[in-house]
């Protein structure tokens, strides 16, 4: 696949065909971006992201490289390979409905959508739907834990040129939304530059390889597909 | 009165106002739970929504169990133990394996109990969602880390529920034998259904 490059505009949809050893850079192109990724196996989307099994087997509250992210088939989907940043929410979900939603017919292609809503069209043009939701990654956006629990949005976590980097591990479906984080209280949707390339397969020595002993098996098991 | 033994599970029908109860008979055992709206499995337990909603990671008392449609599910109304995990997951042959080794990939789990169960109302796998386990410990740390600790839970334990709509509840008892999620020893659990 050539090397191409896309912005994707703060509040709208985007999927792609991301094959094995292809890299996806998110560049957010404004403050406090948030995409929230849904990912599938392009070669049978009933294989998709489990963020608890991704968690636990890393024993992380949130998503840093170098973490695998696996798939519940104990595979890896995609590997974190980089990031301006170390904590990328996980456990709070997309934004289910705008404060104030706004119609095309008023606001034209400016209109205000919730990352559900965006999520759920692109899904049903793969021919899935509402079952096929599952917990997003929500690049970006950190949502801090303290001792006792309690979760607070950390607003400016995120700024203009902060990138995150995946190496796809076998062929996905990467399906992505650009609303704010339904704890950000402000509409203020950044845009995103998303740049797809060619990468080297993970050598013996890769940081997401050798980050844990279930991080290198998750590899391991999408190597054998 | 019904007792799930360890490796076993439940599928059936919760009545909306009616309060249920989920014991944990000899302490340390974790209880894989997911819900749904019984007149739209689509509409279902959502871990993620919830914690952003009660603005908390633990589940206890006053906890209100939410869909990934926002819709109230279900209400904790008294808890013995204090702290439930739901976003721990459920243990599965895959990700026993990325966990523990290959050596485990034909331990039984609670993925296979909950597709065997679910598959008596017609559900599958894109139906098992992220779920609830009840008396287990995994705290979340202030620097990103996470952990699984034993010994929130004690024999008699217990926490309940009121459905806030009709139900449709599936359970599976834990038989995870590879972490302190069960105490390295699954055991039986009870489940009372008392409907208003």
């Amino acid at each position: 696949m050539p090397s191409y490059q896309h912005d994707i505009p703060g509040g709208a949809a985007w999927t792609i065909r991301l094959p094995r050893y292809h890299e996806l850079k998110l560049e957010s192109l404004g403050d406090d971006a948030n995409v929230s990724m849904l990912i599938y196996a392009a070669h049978d989307p009933l294989e998709r992201l489990n963020i608890p099994d991704t968690l636990k087997a890393q024993m992380s509250g949130c998503i840093r490289p170098p973490m695998v992210l696996m798939s519940d088939m104990g595979r890896a989907l995609v590997s974190v390979t980089g990031s301006s940043l170390d904590w990328h929410d996980a456990i709070t979900g997309h934004s289910l409905a705008v404060k104030d939603p706004s119609t095309f017919q008023i606001s034209r292609n400016d209109r205000r959508r919730s990352a559900r809503g965006l999520l759920l069209d692109e899904l049903f043009k793969l021919g899935l739907g509402e079952r096929d939701l599952h917990a997003t990654v929500n690049w970006f956006s950190k949502v801090a834990i303290s001792p006792d629990g309690t979760l607070a949005y950390v607003p400016g976590h995120a700024g203009a040129g902060d990138r995150v980097q995946l190496r796809a591990e076998q062929d996905v479906l990467v399906v992505m939304a650009t609303s704010p984080s339904p704890l950000n209280g402000r509409w203020s949707p950044s845009p995103v530059r998303a740049s797809i390339s060619p990468v080297a397969a993970p050598g013996t020595d890769d940081p997401s390889r050798t980050f844990r002993d279930e991080s290198g098996r998750a590899l391991e098991q999408a190597e054998r597909l | 009165m019904i007792t799930i033994v360890s490796g076993d599970g439940w599928i059936g029908d919760i009545p909306e106002g009616a309060i249920f109860r989920i014991t944990d008979l000899e302490g340390n055992q974790a209880v894989d739970t997911l819900l749904y709206d019984a007149h739209d499995t689509a509409n279902r337990y959502s871990a993620v929504d919830t914690i952003r909603e009660q603005g908390a990671v633990y589940l206890t008392t006053g906890s209100r169990l939410l869909t990934a449609r926002g819709d109230l599910l279900a209400t904790i109304v008294d808890d013995t133990c204090g702290r439930h995990d739901t976003l721990g997951g459920a243990c599965a042959q895959e990700s026993n394996v990325v966990r523990y080794g290959e050596h485990t990939r034909h331990q039984h789990s609670c993925r296979s109990t909950f597709l065997l169960k679910a598959r008596e109302r017609g559900l599958g796998k894109r139906d098992i969602t992220h779920n609830i386990n009840f008396f287990m410990n995994v705290p979340l740390t202030p620097d990103g880390g996470l952990t699984f600790e034993d010994g929130v839970s004690a024999p008699g334990k217990y926490v309940e529920l009121r459905a806030e709509r009709d139900l449709l509840l599936l359970i599976s008892n834990c038989p995870q034998l590879n972490n302190p999620c069960n105490g390295y020893n699954p055991t039986p659990i009870r489940l009372e259904v008392h409907p208003q």
